[in-house]
């Protein structure tokens, strides 16, 4: 294909992505690039073109070896959720905006391990994306069938290169704040996650199914060739061995990459996106590596002892059957996974470079002085210039270095470099002993370790490839052989230098760790690393910090950063958040940390603190004060938790309160109308009386015989009185629990017969006829006797008050139930009004029209007997029956 | 003879005030409700009426509406008698219509006073 077809191509699809890029940018925090779709499938930055080519070469070379690179991962996710969340909130509340920052804030934000930080990242990665430029090359020359050429300035990948670093410099410096999300990269890079995914499974299904008849066919053709068992078996227990240090190593490489850092860290909008990612990334290496395999096999039974490099078996195989569409579609995926690597990590390393090495190591100094928008400036130049020379520089090296290395190598050496931060990465979020003196040495004596067994070697080997650096008696000193060291000869050069550097690494880490204690600061980010979860709301109170500072020297730093606008808005919001008066002269350790967290986006941890450092005078504290200080805030927390808990208490107390007081307002009402009846009912018989004595008083001239039923009125009404009085005060006793109930076992036919008869005589005066089998079996039940008859007497009396005048019929029956036993009286009266049904039982009922007088008595006694009734836990009720009314009570068998 | 109609639910009182209307010369009505006395209204127009207010059925306010209605009875004097003191409902009976409120328990004198008075 005709190389300038395929630039214009190139270009067009640049375009595609900048466009994408664009529109994301504009659309902001729309549903569009703001789910946790995007945020998983921006995670697939880890697949570059050593997936996307390089598996395929090691498939082909050693069968099942691509694998654990993946496996490490799926591994990690589960621990995900903990690890990663943690890592997310620590990163926000701090403003943290790379791996860098990260470990170094949490040792007590020390510029020189930041640098350290950065430095190895840049070691690490640098080459790293020189294979992927090295990829885009290769397979650019293999597409437009070129030659590569010596000459540097006549190659086109060259120029490929150039646009590539004009590219990522644009796009990636847009913000000052390197912790501001960048919407339109993450969307960009989702993108090309999906078609170099799709563009893969194309390829797959092209090559599987098209040029080969389904999978079984590539593996009977496979497995006829000769080294196909020796290259597809795991070689027992060192083989294992080799997968587990594999396995290991891609685990620690999910995390400390420092592009993976920045996606799944910096740009992570919701801790929820979270829970999508740990599915979605999984199945996502699941489909790309599903390919794998029989297109590896497949180029070998293609090519079959000819001499072409395994590692571009997916160009090949298309070209092999002059498929150009597919030849280029397959070339697109691959520049996709290399572009996305390049452009996050060179975004990455140039904010490394700024934030953690250029500006605390020099360029501060002129910083302190200019004002906010040449700051800015230049901090943007800064970092532009940077992404310009990393590529460039990958590019250089890539050229002189790596010509010769497989894809594969180059990026295991990347991964062993990278693990070297892992013992002081995960020790600063789950250990809070660990130092910087302890990190900083675990750190160094891994890495020398790693230069040792696999750096050098590979060094020297390029240069001189029988040096005796690979002899196996090494000089007579077999245990310092550099790819068997200490006699270890059955690892692979790669999981070899990573088991001894680790292992090294993370022992010096412990043990200086534990032999030397950390300074006061150390020990402070210690506590708010570890703990994140409680202090994530309030992390200033964290901060320990004592000593002098005026809030106007450290708003003018603040405005030098971030200008006028921005200074005073996030000043008010501090003060509000804290409640701290705006006339406050006096800084507080809250505004230090506050004032270090706005300028760490823009110049990283340990600039913002010198910066901070220089305006206020901070007193020694002690390492017991600290402590002291974090115990004291710790439990200041607790106090805070228990006043908010006290708080809801009254809230939920007063609530009751407002209940309580509503029900008293209805008492009091109801007290009220109850005193009015009860002066009511007692001015009645006193009325009588008066009346009557009034005329027997006055009158001299009444009949004997009418002054005789006056005197009978008096001693009638004065009856009523006391009656009522007594009932009155029965009434209260039950109401106020002092009437007690005497509970002793009883048959409530006898009690009934009992009750009746003293009214047996009023019945026959009435000529009212009684139904009542005093000779029907009884249970035994549990009553007070002498309260149950004044019910009984009370009901009946009440029958024969209201039943029919002149064929009055009473019936009492007893129904024995399971749980209680029933009395029912019954008179064949006209009945209650529906409406009063319920309310009969009430002290002086007030019917509906609350003037009509109850019709029964003295309006007490149904209110008695339901006190009775209810003090024996039984219930009182009145239904009205065909021709009649029934007045029922319970007594409960216990 | 002037006409005197009676109206409270308790007999004692009743027997006490026709013992006293009958002796000063009253044709005396008896009803123990409301709804009685509307009943006796029909075919009698008394001169007035000794009303008390509660009653059952029909209490006495609903009796004094239905008598201010009734133009037959347009001069028919109307006395509330009743056990309710409170100065709320006084003021509800005088505004219904009745031309005095006494308040149990009474002195018979005062109630002949008040009657003649009104009668007059």
């Amino acid at each position: 294909m005709n190389s300038g077809i395929l630039i214009v191509i190139l270009l067009l699809y640049l375009g595609l992505l900048f466009f994408i890029a664009q529109w994301a940018e504009r659309k902001g925090n729309s549903k569009w690039t703001n789910n946790p779709y995007i945020y998983s499938l921006s995670l697939a930055v880890y697949c570059t073109t050593w997936t996307y080519y390089g598996s395929i070469g090691v498939a082909a070379n050693s069968g099942l070896n691509y694998i654990p690179i993946y496996l490490g991962p799926v591994i990690a996710f589960p621990a995900w959720i903990i690890i990663l969340k943690k890592i997310i909130r620590i990163s926000r509340v701090n403003k943290i905006s790379s791996i860098a920052d990260f470990i170094s804030l949490r040792y007590g934000n020390s510029r020189f391990l930041g640098a350290l930080v950065t430095l190895i990242s840049l070691m690490a990665i640098l080459p790293y994306v020189g294979l992927q430029l090295k990829a885009i090359s290769e397979t650019f020359h293999i597409v437009t069938n070129s030659p590569e050429s010596n000459n540097v300035f006549l190659d086109t990948s060259t120029y490929v290169a150039l646009v590539l670093a004009l590219f990522a410099s644009f796009y990636g410096t847009r913000y000052v704040d390197a912790s501001e999300k960048r919407k339109g990269m993450v969307t960009a890079v989702a993108m090309e996650s999906v078609l170099k995914l799709f563009f893969f499974i194309i390829l797959g299904l092209y090559v599987t199914f098209y040029v080969f008849d389904g999978f079984d066919a590539i593996y009977a053709k496979a497995s006829l060739m000769e080294n196909f068992e020796e290259r597809n078996t795991i070689h027992g227990l060192e083989g294992g061995m080799n997968w587990m240090m594999l396995i290991i190593l891609s685990f620690f490489s999910i995390f400390l990459l420092p592009r993976q850092f920045h996606m799944s860290i910096v740009e992570n909008n919701r801790e929820k996106h979270i829970q999508t990612a740990i599915w979605l990334f999984p199945l996502y290496l699941l489909l790309f590596n599903l390919f794998v395999y029989p297109i590896a096999w497949g180029g070998n039974i293609l090519f079959e002892g000819k001499d072409v490099n395994p590692d571009m078996f997916s160009l090949l195989i298309p070209q092999l059957f002059d498929n150009t569409f597919m030849t280029v579609l397959v070339f697109l995926g691959g520049f996709s996974a290399a572009i996305s690597m390049i452009v996050v990590s060179s975004i990455t390393l140039s904010t490394m470079l700024s934030n953690n090495l250029l500006i605390p190591y020099g360029l501060l100094g002129s910083l302190q002085k200019d004002n906010q928008e040449s700051n800015s400036e230049r901090i943007v130049n800064i970092r532009r210039i940077g992404i310009f020379l990393l590529i460039i520089l990958a590019f250089i090296y890539y050229r002189y270095f790596i010509m010769d290395f497989s894809l594969v190598s180059v990026g295991m050496i990347s991964f062993v470099i990278v693990a070297q931060l892992g013992p002081a990465f995960f020790g600063a979020i789950f250990w809070k002993r660990g130092s910087l003196n302890g990190a900083v040495a675990g750190i160094i004596v891994g890495m020398l370790i790693c230069f040792y067994t696999i750096m050098l070697p590979f060094l020297l080997s390029s240069i001189n490839p029988e040096s005796i650096f690979f002899k196996e008696d090494f000089f007579g000193y077999t245990f310092l052989q550099p790819f068997q060291l200490f006699g270890l000869d059955y690892l692979d050069p790669i999981p070899h230098a990573l088991f001894w550097s680790l292992l090294f690494n993370g022992l010096v880490y412990l043990f200086v760790s534990v032999s030397f204690k950390g300074n006061y600061r150390e020990r402070n980010y210690a506590e708010m690393f570890v703990d994140i979860d409680k202090y994530i709301n309030n992390h200033e109170n964290a901060f320990v910090w004592k000593g002098t500072a005026y809030v106007s020297d450290i708003q003018k730093v603040l405005k030098r950063f971030l200008g006028e606008e921005r200074t005073n808005r996030a000043l008010s919001i501090f003060k509000m958040k804290y409640n701290i008066a705006p006339d406050n002269l006096m800084a507080d350790a809250r505004l230090v940390k506050f004032a270090e967290n706005l300028l760490t986006g823009h110049i990283g941890t340990a600039s913002a603190k010198i910066l901070i450092e220089s305006v206020t005078k901070e007193d020694k504290i002690s390492l017991p004060e600290v402590l002291k200080i974090l115990e004291e805030s710790k439990e200041n927390l607790i106090i805070n938790k228990k006043l908010t808990e006290t708080s809801n208490e009254l809230k939920v107390l007063s609530a009751l309160l407002k209940t309580a007081n509503e029900a008293l307002v209805i008492k009091d009402k109801q007290k009220d109308e109850f005193l009015d009846t009860v002066t009511h009912e007692l001015r009645t018989p006193i009325t009588a009386i008066r009346a009557a004595s009034e005329i027997l008083h006055d009158d001299d001239e009444i009949p004997e015989e009418l002054k005789k039923q006056f005197l009978q009125n008096i001693i009638t009404e004065s009856d009523r009185l006391n009656r009522l009085i007594d009932k009155i005060l029965d009434l209260e006793k039950f109401e106020t629990g002092k009437q007690k109930i005497y509970l002793s076992k009883g048959n409530i036919i006898k009690t009934i017969a009992n009750s009746l008869s003293p009214l047996q005589q009023l019945i026959a005066n009435k000529n009212i006829h009684l139904d009542f089998n005093e000779n029907q079996s009884a249970e035994l039940l549990n009553f007070d006797e002498e309260r149950i008859v004044q019910v009984i007497t009370n009901l009946v009396s009440n029958a024969i008050k209201f039943c029919d005048e002149h064929n009055g019929l009473i019936l009492i029956s007893v129904e024995n139930k399971e749980e209680e036993a029933i009395i029912n009286v019954f008179n064949n009266g006209k009945g209650v009004n529906p409406d009063d049904l319920e309310t009969i039982f009430d002290k002086f009922y007030q019917s509906s029209n609350q003037n009509i007088k109850k019709p029964i008595g003295s309006g007490l006694g149904l209110a008695i007997c339901k006190q009775i009734v209810e003090a024996h836990k039984g219930k009182i009720w009145a239904t009205n029956v065909d021709k009649g009314v029934t007045f029922s009570f319970t007594i409960p068998k216990i | 003879m002037k006409k005197i109609l009676l109206v409270d639910d308790e007999p004692n009182i009743i027997m006490s005030l026709e013992y006293t209307f009958k002796k000063n010369n009253f044709q005396v009505f008896i009803a123990r409700d409301g709804q009685e006395a509307l009943e006796i209204l029909k075919t009698e127009q008394p001169d007035l009426i000794i009303l008390d207010i509660m009653m059952p059925n029909v209490d006495g306010y609903a009796t004094i509406e239905a008598v201010r209605k009734d133009e037959k009875l347009s001069n028919c004097k109307v006395i509330f008698l009743s056990a309710k003191n409170k100065e709320s409902d006084i003021e509800k009976g005088m505004r219904l219509g009745a031309n005095a409120y006494m308040t149990k328990p009474f002195s018979i004198k005062k109630l002949i006073e008040q009657v003649n008075e009104l009668l007059e």
